[in-house]
């Protein structure tokens, strides 16, 4: 199911990148007074959709963050803490009690109850209304039940509703990182006039989305356009510092950049491409950088007989210079990796991959004629993702440092380098980008490398690394996860399935008119946060 | 006259068909699984997967499958129904809101080239050899060697975020003013086209035998020209703008992409970005409609400057 996220990556490297928060305060320009009243303007594309359960894209999600207060949100370590929510807790982590803090309304004055939860996720996990992010809810308890062309139920057994402001989710197996999920723009509730009937969106709900958030709609969206939100006053959380936020609509960023540069625009949340290399000069302070989601691999084929031993694979990763690839290819847009988890997300540690890590062409070519790799190496990828540079320069190192011959191999999509993987085909190394989907390691660990993961396109199967991770879902506290999960990543530094080369960055910047511009863990301005300035 | 245009339509028939069946086929028929080439790169359930094959017909398999796919496809177009984007808005409804800009947009552009183009072309066929005549070769030389790729990147930086004479981008919605830039970026090329055509055809006509008869007539110089030599000299130019005026009805994508005019063009660029293949193929089947629809106009109009061309 994610291979999505992996592909959406690959297409779009630049307008994807999710990211943590700058800690601290954001704009240096910051000197001048806010103004509370003034509305604040933010590059989005186009949104696919504004539906909770149907918005999986960063654009979608920035304006639904404007509209919905989520369950939780993320602190400084990157650990869930309630907003919405009074208290989410579990004894087994298998059946959740999620109690909702009284005193939200929705934008039309209907209360929000624990029925408007459980609606909106039943909605999102029933198959034939395609929601986008129904993957969501697949750890939910009778999510099999509502898959297929006609499915046997239309509600998650896993959902009850207990009182007005309390319901209970039970998992189908159990999970101790449920909570950190529930940040996720999927895990909105929607208030009874979205349906026309039960299970059925009302029409036009999407035009002009009625949230419980800080937020609420100002005419309804405005397709390429904008779409525009002003202040809910009854809101009872914490209160933005803006009156209202344009979303401005914008198809390319080299355009809403000159907008930044002119003060046109307040916030804009990728700098594009080829304006990287001026945009410290062009904005000075005003061009910020913070460490994002994405990770990017070089995967091997480890079912390949040349790729099977772990040496073949340590020595061509001592022989890739990260950093000389990352300064003169990305223009330090994005960070040497050498671990197989985000610095997003807690439980990081850096550098869990050692020698293997370490740019040493001497050792590196000692270890491969030790170890018998091949002499010629493919790195395959896809042609439409703008990763032609990288891969040559990485296969260059690879020439000179281990004396074999490389070459470079382009496929036109990522979905047609997946196929020839999945088959089997002798594609060489290849290239892979995660994103997360929630802020937890399991996210980084399960999908990619246990022996079922749904990306596991590697072969890798390593029993032990299955039980760690398991024990690490059941564990009685996020703490001992994490133990559980670190220690699976050591296990995947000794085998090196794949290679860590690289973490995404969020490159931002802003107008003179707007201070405190931080971009949080899904690549969304916190509205809460910013402020206009007199 | 009368068929002329019959026979013009009938052609207008066949390649109608003949495009849309090539933008189809390239957009749909090329790849491995139609209904993963629908939905993009994103997951298909099950259910979004019997959803699709009963939408698109596609449980008739092989080259006849195809061809029912692509005669249901235009039925539905003949009635006006253009489908929905793979978001789910209607395409008709994206085109009316795009059109408008785009029109404006073109307007802008063709008066911009009409204004400086033609006259400016006038006089440097008049003053053949003048340094205005070589200062605006040199010039529409530069114009036409520079691609708009770089052109109005360039004019978007300079005059409007260096020297803040225009707003840098036009958004949803734009007055005159915050359409001109873009509009004269656009009109750029068409300028010095339409400069280079006029500048030849009236430095030829003026060396015209008929010409020389007015003069010799004893007729004032402003007449000649004014009169006798420019609505010979007009006929190519008129057409090319005819010509040109179905070019930017179609939207231009590089021009609205960077200075984020909601028009055709960027209705279109989004279309192919976001692999949304019924966007694609709904705003091109209405193109090449525009086309067909201006190049008649054009060859009607040739028929009305000139008399001397006659068809049959």
């Amino acid at each position: 199911m994610r291979v999505r996220r992996l592909a959406a990556w690959t297409a779009l490297p630049l307008a994807v990148t999710l990211g943590l928060v700058a800690c601290g305060s954001g704009g240096g320009s910051g000197s001048g007074e806010s103004d509370p009243n003034a509305a604040v303007r933010i590059e989005i594309a186009e949104p696919q959709h504004l539906v909770p359960t149907n918005t999986n894209e960063t654009s979608g999600s920035q304006v639904l963050s404007a509209l919905f207060s989520p369950l939780v949100d993320y602190d400084e370590a990157n650990k869930p803490h309630e907003v919405a929510a009074e208290s989410i807790t579990s004894e087994d982590n298998t059946t959740w009690t999620i109690k909702l803090k009284d005193g939200y309304t929705f934008h039309n004055g209907e209360k929000v109850t624990a029925e408007n939860y459980v609606d909106a996720w039943n909605y999102g996990a029933y198959a034939p209304n395609g929601q986008n992010s129904s993957y969501f809810f697949e750890k939910i308890a009778g999510y099999d039940d509502l898959q297929g062309e006609k499915p046997s139920a239309n509600t998650l057994s896993g959902l009850k509703k207990v009182d007005d402001l309390t319901f209970t989710v039970t998992l189908s197996e159990p999970y101790s990182e449920f909570k950190a999920m529930l940040g996720y723009t999927a895990f909105y509730p929607l208030p009874k006039a979205a349906f026309s009937a039960p299970g059925v969106l009302a029409e036009g709900y999407e035009q002009a989305p009625i949230g419980q958030g800080p937020f609420k709609m100002k005419g309804t969206w405005q397709h390429d356009a904008k779409v525009e939100v002003e202040k809910y006053d009854a809101f009872p959380g914490e209160q933005p510092k803006v009156a209202g936020v344009e979303f401005r609509i914008y198809q390319q960023l080299t355009a809403a950049y000159a907008d930044v540069l002119s003060d046109n625009l307040d916030v804009i949340k990728t700098i594009p491409t080829e304006n990287l290399s001026t945009a410290a000069t062009d904005l000075g302070d005003r061009f910020q950088q913070s460490p994002a989601s994405t990770l990017q691999v070089l995967a091997f084929p480890t079912f390949q007989k040349e790729f099977s031993n772990p040496d073949v694979r340590k020595a061509i990763s001592m022989a890739i210079d990260r950093e000389e690839i990352t300064r003169s290819i990305f223009k330090d847009s994005q960070q040497p990796a050498r671990s197989f988890v985000s610095p997003v997300v807690a439980g990081y540690r850096e550098n869990t991959i050692g020698a293997a890590g370490e740019f040493d062409p001497a050792k590196a070519k000692a270890l491969y004629q030790a170890a018998g790799g091949p002499s010629k190496i493919t790195l395959s990828y896809n042609g439409d993702g703008g990763h032609k540079d990288w891969i040559d320069a990485t296969c260059n190192q690879l020439k000179a440092n281990l004396g074999v011959d490389c070459v470079g191999n382009a496929e036109p999509k990522f979905a047609d380098l997946l196929t020839k993987v999945k088959a089997k085909q002798p594609v060489g190394l290849f290239r892979m980008g995660w994103v997360m989907d929630y802020p937890s390691m399991e996210n980084y660990l399960g999908p990619l490398y246990s022996s079922n993961g749904s990306s596991n396109y590697y072969g890798y199967s390593n029993p032990e690394f299955d039980k760690l991770l398991a024990e690490g879902a059941s564990a009685a506290s996020e703490d001992e996860a994490i133990k559980k999960y670190q220690a699976a990543e050591d296990l995947l530094a000794e085998d090196l399935p794949v290679i860590p080369l690289r973490y995404g960055q969020n490159n931002f910047g802003h107008s003179t008119k707007v201070k405190n511009v931080e971009v949080d863990l899904f690549d969304r301005v916190n509205l809460l946060k910013i402020e206009a300035v007199k | 006259m009368f068929r002329f245009i019959v026979r013009r339509l009938l052609q207008m028939v066949v390649a109608f068909f003949g495009t849309t069946l090539i933008v189809y086929a390239l957009m749909f028929a090329g790849q491995g699984d139609p209904i993963q080439a629908l939905a993009g790169e994103r997951p298909v359930t099950a259910a979004q997967r019997a959803y699709l094959t009963e939408k698109y017909h596609l449980d008739a398999t092989g080259i006849g499958g195809f061809f029912y796919r692509y005669f249901d496809y235009i039925s539905n177009l003949l009635r006006g129904n253009l489908g929905e984007s793979l978001t789910g808005r209607s395409i008709g409804d994206i085109l009316a809101d795009a059109w408008p800009v785009t029109i404006k947009l073109a307007l802008i552009a063709i008066a911009v080239a009409v204004i400086f183009g033609v006259t400016a072309g006038v006089l440097a066929g008049i003053r053949r050899a003048s340094i205005f005549d070589n200062a605006t070769l040199l010039l529409t030389l530069l114009v036409l060697g520079i691609p708009t790729i770089v052109l109005a990147p360039l004019a978007q930086y300079f005059l409007g975020v260096k020297w803040q004479l225009f707003p840098p981008t036009s958004g949803a919605n734009p007055d005159f003013y915050a359409l001109l830039l873009p509009g004269i970026v656009l009109g750029s090329l068409s300028l010095a086209t339409a400069l280079r055509l006029t500048r030849t055809s009236v430095a030829e006509n003026l060396r015209a035998d008929y010409v020389r008869t007015a003069r010799s007539k004893g007729l004032p110089r402003r007449r000649v020209i004014s009169v006798h030599v420019l609505r010979n000299s007009l006929i190519p130019v008129i057409t090319f703008l005819g010509v040109e005026v179905g070019n930017l009805m179609s939207g231009a994508i590089i021009t609205e992409g960077v200075f984020n005019i909601p028009g055709v063009g960027f209705n279109l660029f989004r279309g192919i970005r976001t692999e949304d293949g019924p966007l694609v193929v709904g705003i091109v089947s209405v193109l090449v409609v525009v086309y067909l629809v201006s190049n008649l106009v054009v060859d009607i109009l040739y028929a009305v400057l000139d008399p001397r061309i006659r068809y049959e």
